[in-house]
């Protein structure tokens, strides 16, 4: 099993750990619960370094990047990063990603679960592309910072990083640490996603969560991927798996915004280079989806779950993709996929629990906005 | 914790503990462990009458829902209450106050087929 360079401090702050896509990760240090309310009211700290950060380099490596992402990357000024999807030919997410553009080279950050899919996808579209491919995911560790003071804990050490707008990035020397510091995340709150020397983790962790005996500190606690679940489900992202896969494409989850149909038009930064994928998303787009991704809310304390049936009356008109009793709203939230028709916000549909089904009202996403 | 030696304990992780012809079932540590926070709790009403090995409630927790199996047939006597507003008492304490029903046993020798704190901690060790 794959162990990430925090993989001993997981250890020794009780982490319970799971396999999670081949790595050794924490699933909590005690309870997922006060993890997630920690960082909706405070901070958390994510290990993340198991995620795929693959590094593009050479004279192509931008108009490679526009064939294998959904989204225009070369309007993207340095220092800023992007949310996009790789596709296949017909349109299914292979992954979905962030881009990281440099001044000289490109950074994608991508699932886990996906790097190794990705990386032989990559080498078959390349072709003769002038374009060097590198997998950083070993040689860097990566974490999270996300919380509502955690902008302020920087502060305390970088007066630039809380200047950075969402989705830029800043190359910060810390003593001898190189770190990139993005203000992006999976949580639905403000903070910071940082790429370091993997043998530099455990100087990292000192620094940013500061000396145990400063009256001043603000609280961040270690947190693990279970509350990284239900934090993303409250701020209505997609997890590949779950609202994405090879099979769904990005229009029906809603992920319009990360879609550049226009890419075979587009000549202002040389040769138009459509995506992979593209056709077949133009069809969709032009056809209109046949389902859609939706948010539902119910009363009670169930949870709903991945492949429960969701339905309108006695038929079946869709499957929930994730779900949980979310810690922050207090009732039972779920993403599902439904037949277009029934997704309307304000309609009542019903999830079947097995023994009983249950009204659930469709709600827009996201279910939770910081305020 | 260890499993407590005065309990009785199925491979689905209830503990049986018996007075007299009554016994208090509830789910063990190990089990609490690996569901994670326990967000809701479905027992059966007082006075159902429940068998061995047939599903009588639910547990939900953020990363699961279960079933929960009493290992001996019966009538439920007493269900805890305290679980509908505070399901998190299983996590806390699964031994004590996180118990769920007490059944009053119809043949207390099915007791006897259950594996013991020994037998079960071996096959199970909590960390």
């Amino acid at each position: 099993m794959n162990k990430t360079p925090f993989h001993q401090y997981h250890l020794e702050h009780g982490a319970k750990m799971v396999d999670f896509a081949g790595w050794d990760m924490p699933l909590h240090y005690g309870s997922i619960i006060d993890e997630h309310n920690a960082v909706r009211t405070s901070g958390g700290l994510f290990d993340v370094s198991h995620m795929g950060r693959v590094k593009f380099t050479g004279r192509a490596a931008r108009r490679f990047l526009e064939r294998v992402c959904t989204r225009h990357v070369s309007p993207m000024k340095v220092g800023t990063c992007r949310y996009g999807l790789v596709c296949n030919e017909r349109g299914g997410v292979k992954d979905d990603v962030i881009i990281y553009r440099f001044d000289d080279h490109w950074l994608m950050v991508c699932n886990a679960s996906n790097r190794e899919k990705l990386l032989a996808h990559f080498d078959d579209v390349k072709g003769d592309l002038n374009v060097k491919i590198e997998d950083r995911t070993s040689k860097d560790a990566m974490v999270a910072l996300q919380g509502p003071r955690i902008m302020e804990m920087i502060g305390k050490f970088s007066k630039e990083i809380p200047t950075l707008k969402r989705y830029s990035f800043a190359i910060k020397n810390m003593l001898v640490l190189k770190m990139i510091v993005s203000r992006t995340g999976y949580t639905g709150e403000d903070g910071v996603e940082v790429i370091l020397p993997a043998m530099m983790s455990g100087m990292a962790v000192k620094l940013l969560l500061g000396k145990k005996d400063d009256d001043e500190k603000i609280d961040v606690v270690p947190a693990g991927l279970g509350c990284r679940d239900t934090l993303r489900m409250e701020a209505g992202m997609p997890l590949y798996g779950h609202e994405l896969s090879e099979e769904i494409d990005p229009l029906s989850a809603g992920l319009n915004f990360a879609v550049s149909l226009d890419k075979d038009q587009d000549d202002q930064y040389g040769e138009p280079e459509p995506f992979i994928g593209m056709d077949a998303l133009k069809k969709i787009a032009a056809e209109g989806v046949k389902r859609k991704l939706i948010g539902l809310k119910l009363d009670g304390k169930r949870t709903p779950r991945q492949h429960m049936v969701v339905k309108a009356g006695d038929n079946a008109v869709g499957e929930i993709t994730s779900g949980c009793l979310s810690p922050t709203l207090g009732y039972p939230i779920a993403m599902a996929y439904v037949d277009a028709a029934h997704g309307a916000v304000g309609s009542t549909l019903a999830i079947d629990f097995g023994r009983a089904t249950q009204d659930a009202e469709v709600v827009a996403l996201p279910f939770y906005k910081k305020s | 914790m260890s499993a407590p030696s005065e309990c009785r304990y199925l491979d689905s992780h209830e503990w049986h503990r018996p007075e007299g012809n009554v016994v208090t079932i509830g789910i063990t540590r190990y089990a609490v462990d690996e569901l994670t926070d326990v967000t809701y709790v479905e027992l059966p009403s007082v006075g159902a009458d429940v068998s061995a090995g047939e599903s009588m409630g639910e547990i939900e927790s953020v990363k699961a829902t279960s079933d929960i199996y009493p290992g001996v047939s019966g009538k439920i006597i007493e269900i805890n209450e305290a679980l509908a507003d505070n399901p998190g008492l299983l996590n806390d304490d699964p031994f004590g106050t996180g118990w769920l029903v007490k059944i009053e046993m119809s043949d207390a020798s099915q007791l006897d087929k259950l594996m013991d704190a020994d037998a079960y901690e071996k096959k199970y060790p909590s960390s």
